[in-house]
C-alpha cells in the first residue's frame, strides 16, 4: 500500500465541510426522517404490513424474478467479458460501447421498447406468439426488464480483472498439458470469481429495486406480477404512508446488506489480486 | 497497465463465442434502440416535430434539462470533494462515509421517492414545519431537483475514485514542495489530471438526472405541464395510447443515452492510446 501524507496535502478541512454538510442533508436526513416514521409506527403494526399476503406475494415475485434475472445476465456476462478482452474482431468497439446502454437508457425508456417488442405483434411478440410464449403482463416480462436493466453489472466487474490476468498464462498452462477447461477451472475461474460474485450481487440488487422498466411490462396483478416496489407506489397513492414506509424500509434493509456484501467480495477480489 | 494480449479467434469454438456475443449483444441491446428511433420516425420526420413541438411534451423537455443543468453541476462538484477526502486522506469513519455514498445507489428509485417524502411531505418530518412556513417542496420542480440530487449522489465521486486512489499524490506534492498554494494546486494539477474522468462523471450524472423515473414519479405529482418530466411524461403518453407521441419524447433520451455511450468510448479510447 501506498505511504500517505495526510499532513502534506491541503483541503482536508475544507472536502470534510463539504461532504458532511451534503451527505447530512441530502442523503442522511431523509434517511433518518424515514427511520423515525418507521420507528413511531410499533412493532406489532410493522409485522402486520410487512408480513400481509399482498406483501408476501410481492416479496416472491421481485426476489425469484430477480434471482432468474441474475443468473442469464452471470451467464451472459461472463461470456461478453470473455469475448471483448480475450479476442481481437471487427465490432469489438461496438459491442463494447453497446454492454453500457442499459445504464445510460431511463427505465422508463426500456419499459416502454420491451413492451413494445414483446406486444403479440411486436418484433419479438409475433415470433414468439405461435411458439404460447407471452411475456407481456407475465413474469417472464418482469424477469426481461430486470435482466435488461442490468446487463453491465458483471461484464463491468469481470472485464477488468480478465484484463489483468495475462493470457500468455493461458498458453503456458496449455503447453504444459493443461485442457482447455482445466485452465479455466483452475486458473481462470478462482481469479474472476470474487469480481463475478460481486457483479451478480450488483444486478440482484438493482433487480430487486427496479420499477420503471417492470412497471411498463408486469401488467401489475396483484399477487401474481406486482414487485415490492411497485405496492409501495400503490401504498402511496392509497394515502396508506405506514404501509408505504414500512416496506419501504424493507427494501432499504436488503439494499443494505447487498451494499455490504458486494463490499465484502470487492476487498476479497483485491487481497486475491495483491496475493498473485 | 498490463492488457492481456488480445488475439485474433483460431478455432471454430472461439469463433462460436464471438458469435454468440454478438446475437445477444444485437437482440438484446441493438435492436431495442433501433426500435426507438424506428418507431418514433414512422409517420415521418413532420410528425415527429409536431410530437416533440406539442406544449406539454415541450415543457416536459424543459423541466428535465433544468432539472439537469442545477443537479449535474453540484453533484460533480461535491463528487470532486468527497473523492478528494476518500482517496487523500485516511480517517476514522471513512468506510462509512463511503457506504453512505454508495446508498443512493443501490437503493430502489421509489425508496429514494418514499424517504423525501418522509422528509418534506405533509405526514413527514419537516411537512408541518414547512406548511406553517408556507413553504411547498412536495409536488414541485424543487421536490424533483432534491430528489434527483439523492439519486446521483454517488456517480461523480465514483468515477473519479479509483482514478485518484491509482494516480497517487506525487504530483501534487511536487507542486505544494515548489511553492504552489492549495488552489493553485488543485486548479492547476489535480483538476488537469482527472479531467476525463470529471468529464465522464458528468455525463452519467447527467443521464441519470435527465431519465429519473421512479423516484421523481413519487415527489413529482405528475402535473401535466407543470411537474412532469421526460420520463413521466413519455408514461402518460403510453398510457393515452399514443405511441408515436411516446416515442417521439423516448427518442429525445435515447439521443442523450447514444451520446453517453460515445463520449464514454471516445474517453475509453484516449486513455489506453
Amino acid at each position: 500500500m501506498r505511504p500517505r501524507t495526510p499532513h502534506l496535502l491541503p483541503g482536508f478541512g475544507l472536502t470534510m465541510g463539504v461532504s458532511l454538510f451534503y451527505l447530512t442533508l441530502i442523503i442522511v436526513l431523509p434517511l433518518v426522517a424515514m427511520l423515525l416514521k418507521v420507528g413511531g409506527m410499533g412493532w406489532e403494526e410493522f409485522w402486520r404490513i410487512v408480513s400481509s399476503n399482498r406483501a408476501m406475494a410481492a416479496y416472491r415475485v421481485t426476489f425469484s424474478s430477480a434471482f432468474i434475472a441474475t443468473i442469464i445476465n452471470g451467464v451472459m456476462g461472463l461470456l461478453l467479458a470473455w469475448v471483448l478482452t480475450r479476442y481481437t474482431f471487427p465490432g469489438r468497439r461496438l459491442l463494447d460501447a453497446l454492454v453500457d446502454l442499459p445504464f445510460a437508457l431511463p427505465t422508463a425508456v426500456a419499459g416502454l421498447v420491451l413492451v413494445t417488442l414483446f406486444a403479440e405483434n411486436g418484433w419479438y411478440g409475433t415470433v414468439l406468439a405461435p411458439l404460447g410464449i407471452s411475456v407481456n403482463y407475465t413474469q417472464l416480462g418482469i424477469i426481461i426488464a430486470m435482466s435488461f436493466t442490468s446487463i453491465p453489472f458483471v461484464v463491468r466487474t469481470v472485464q477488468p480483472v480478465l484484463e489483468e490476468q495475462e493470457a500468455e498464462l493461458d498458453e503456458v498452462a496449455q503447453l504444459l498439458g493443461a485442457n482447455r477447461w482445466q485452465v479455466f477451472s483452475r486458473i481462470i475461474w478462482p481469479s474472476i470469481q470474487p469480481a463475478f460474485l460481486a457483479g451478480c450481487v450488483l444486478s440482484f440488487s438493482r433487480s430487486l429495486g427496479e420499477f420503471g422498466a417492470v412497471v411498463f411490462i408486469a401488467g401489475n396483478l396483484p399477487g401474481l406480477t406486482e414487485v415490492v416496489s411497485l405496492l409501495i407506489f400503490i401504498r402511496l397513492e392509497e394515502y396508506s404512508y405506514e404501509g408505504a414506509a414500512a416496506l419501504a424500509f424493507v427494501l432499504l434493509v436488503v439494499a443494505f446488506i447487498t451494499l455490504l456484501v458486494t463490499n465484502a467480495l470487492t476487498a476479497w477480489q483485491v487481497r486475491y489480486a495483491g496475493r498473485s | 497497465m498490463p492488457v492481456a494480449a488480445s488475439r485474433k479467434p483460431q478455432s471454430a469454438g472461439q469463433l462460436a463465442l464471438i458469435a454468440a456475443a454478438f446475437v445477444l449483444a444485437v437482440l438484446t441491446l441493438l435492436v431495442p434502440l433501433v426500435l426507438i428511433f424506428t418507431f418514433a420516425l414512422r409517420e415521418g420526420i413532420g410528425a415527429y416535430m409536431a410530437n416533440i413541438l406539442q406544449p406539454t411534451t415541450l415543457h416536459a423537455i424543459m423541466l428535465t434539462v433544468v432539472t439537469a443543468v442545477v443537479v449535474v453541476p453540484i453533484n460533480v462538484a461535491v463528487g470532486v470533494s468527497l473523492a478528494w477526502l476518500v482517496a487523500r486522506f485516511q480517517f476514522r469513519g471513512r468506510g462509512i462515509l463511503v457506504t453512505i455514498i454508495e446508498l443512493p445507489a443501490s437503493v430502489s428509485p421509489i425508496v429514494a421517492g418514499v424517504v423525501y417524502l418522509f422528509l418534506y411531505g405533509a405526514q413527514g418530518l419537516l411537512g408541518p414545519f414547512l406548511q406553517s412556513a408556507g413553504v411547498q417542496i412536495m409536488f414541485t420542480p424543487l421536490a424533483i431537483i432534491l430528489v434527483s440530487l439523492f439519486v446521483t449522489a454517488p456517480f461523480a465521486a465514483r468515477s473519479l475514485l479509483p482514478l485518484m486512489q491509482q494516480q497517487g499524490t506525487e504530483d501534487e506534492e511536487v507542486a505544494l514542495s515548489l511553492g504552489a498554494s492549495g488552489w493553485q494546486m488543485f486548479w492547476h494539477v489535480t483538476l488537469p489530471n482527472i479531467r476525463w474522468a470529471l468529464l465522464y462523471g458528468a455525463v452519467l450524472t447527467n443521464a441519470r438526472v435527465m431519465g429519473e423515473f421512479g423516484a421523481v414519479s413519487v415527489v413529482s405529482g405528475s402535473i401535466r405541464g407543470q411537474t412532469n418530466t421526460l420520463p413521466l411524461q413519455i408514461t402518460q403518453l403510453f398510457n393515452d395510447f399514443n405511441i408515436a407521441g411516446a416515442f417521439a419524447a423516448a427518442s429525445t433520451l435515447a439521443l442523450i443515452a447514444v451520446v453517453t455511450l460515445v463520449v464514454k468510448a471516445v474517453l475509453e479510447s484516449g486513455q489506453r492510446a
